[in-house]
């Protein structure tokens, strides 16, 4: 009960937030009389997704899926990656400043190299949003495992603990703090990919949403593109709403982030 | 079976950093098998530095460090069973005080039964049994350091090396605190090093107190009280604590005896 009331309390702030910013879009509409192919009101993009809902969904349900699927493939390859590159000084030198010159190159100039490895369709945009989302992944991973503290290290050195039992028992559980704040920055980037990728590689089909924006685009169909955003959004906050649940369920317990914010919330 | 409690040796150790800085100059000392010696001196006077070596965490420039067993023969560091108690409790902040406490039996190997009911064991001895299930985060700093001891005993450990274990507490945690090492050492039956800041603490539990200074040995005494004698507020006591203090005073160049 004491729960359910604290989620409360935490929802009434940003929920208050977006109400507030919904109502005055819908009034700065109306008094201005701005046309609607400029910046159509909530409410008219709110009957724009009624109406065209089964598309939306359904476009929604192929990028969430593309997101995902990215985003499972990034999480791997960062952690593992990351993992490696902390445990071993060499790769920290050599591989490290690689990945970060890497991860600045903009991800619309790297797609459309993705279309020509992997073809039309999911593949790229799974690629594409595993591309954004694993840097975030590996940064974070490195960074919590090369910042475990040495007191225990020596602790597992002075026990004889082999490299792979203390990476299980110290570095692995040490570093999901640290972990999870990647995770969460790529939920976000992972949506952003997706999206990047399926407007280089549009299929036909289920139209996922990067295609129902430049479709609707095309066709001037401003409330749609506005409407296929929030769903966009919708799917990047679900992703990134499970990540926090999931990072909350394995640190909230024991870390300071969380008996901090909790602390905070009261 | 019979232990074969081995005695610590330091002999003419020194150690110099890579920066130059001599951090220990020609130190020879023995702590005999089953002993408690006591390490006192000035911050930075390479208490600390001589424990590590004793523990593999750092090597002698010149001279060794040795466990010499009853019969006469050297043994490797390897194959001695030691524990060591660091200054921070070292806990995993994520295992309540059961797991942490088993940890260095499931480092070794040891079946997750066996290591629950050794852990079990050693929590019940220390009076930890109602925070068993607790997480560090959920202690208080001397139930923590509690722990970490329970911790050293649990692999019933032949040498017992604790580093200023009661340096983070208050004087009442401390005066607790140092009751327990007493009875850890007790139950080990041990051959323990002390590293302390505390003079009193240094004369309650051990047979021989070791004075340094920058580095060097500046006094070895062996402690005269018996030790069902040792009443803090005795005369005797106090006696011997000053008679430590001022050893140690002139270790730090305070006082020109």
């Amino acid at each position: 009960m004491m729960s359910v009331m604290k989620f409360f309390r935490l929802m009434v702030a940003p929920v208050t937030a977006v109400a507030f910013m919904l109502v005055a879009w819908q009034i700065a509409v109306m008094m201005s009389g701005v046309s609607a192919y400029l910046l159509p009101s909530p409410w008219a993009i709110a009957q724009t997704m009624w109406a065209s809902s089964d598309r939306l969904i359904g476009g929604a349900i192929q990028t969430a899926m593309a997101a995902t699927i990215g985003f499972v493939v990034a999480s791997v390859i960062g952690i593992l990656g990351g993992s490696m590159i902390a445990a071993i000084p060499f790769l920290r030198r050599s591989l490290y400043p690689l990945a970060t010159i890497l991860q600045m190159v903009p991800l619309v100039a790297v797609a459309p190299l993705l279309v020509i490895w992997l073809g039309f369709g999911l593949p790229t945009a799974i690629a594409a949003a595993a591309v954004v989302a694993v840097f975030p992944v590996l940064a974070a991973t490195i960074d919590g495992q090369v910042s475990v503290d040495p007191g225990l290290r020596e602790l597992f050195l002075l026990h004889g603990a082999s490299g792979w039992t203390r990476w299980r028992k110290l570095d692995l559980p040490a570093s999901i703090p640290a972990i999870v704040t990647g995770l969460r920055i790529a939920a976000g980037l992972a949506v952003i990919g997706a999206i990047v990728g399926e407007f280089v590689s549009g299929y036909g089909g289920n139209a996922p949403l990067g295609i129902v924006i430049m479709t609707a685009m095309r066709e001037a169909r401003t409330d749609l593109v506005f409407a296929a955003i929030a769903l966009s959004a919708v799917v990047g906050f679900s992703l990134f709403g499970a990540v926090s649940c999931l990072g909350w369920f394995l640190v909230h317990r024991w870390h300071a982030s969380s008996v901090n914010s909790l602390e905070q919330s009261k | 079976m019979i232990r074969d409690l081995p005695s610590l040796e330091f002999q003419s150790v020194s150690r110099i950093f890579s920066g130059g800085a001599r951090a220990l100059n020609d130190v020879s000392f023995s702590i005999p098998a089953g002993g408690l010696t006591a390490v006192i001196g000035p911050s930075g006077c390479g208490k600390t530095t001589l424990l590590r070596m004793a523990a593999g965490l750092d090597r002698a420039t010149t001279g060794s460090v040795k466990f010499i067993g009853q019969d006469g023969n050297v043994h490797s560091r390897a194959s001695e069973n030691l524990s060591v108690c660091f200054q921070d409790a070292r806990l995993l902040p994520w295992r309540n005080v059961t797991d942490n406490v088993a940890l260095p039996l499931e480092l070794a190997g040891v079946s997750r039964d066996e290591r629950s009911a050794r852990a079990k064991q050693v929590i019940e001895a220390a009076g930890l049994s109602s925070a068993q299930a607790r997480l560090p985060a959920q202690l208080s700093g001397g139930m923590r350091m509690r722990v970490a001891l329970a911790r050293t005993l649990v692999t019933s450990p032949d040498v017992l090396l604790l580093d200023e274990p009661c340096s983070a507490v208050d004087e009442f945690t401390r005066i607790q605190l140092d009751e327990e090492i007493r009875r850890v050492w007790q139950v080990s039956g041990a051959t323990t090093m002390l590293i302390t800041h505390s003079v009193s603490e240094a004369v309650w539990l051990a047979d021989q107190i070791v004075v340094m200074s920058m580095g060097s040995i500046h006094e070895i005494r062996k402690v005269a009280l018996p030790r069902n004698a040792r009443d803090r507020a005795s005369s005797a006591f106090l006696l011997e604590v000053e008679t430590v203090m001022r050893s140690l005073a002139r270790a730090a160049g305070v006082l020109v005896a």
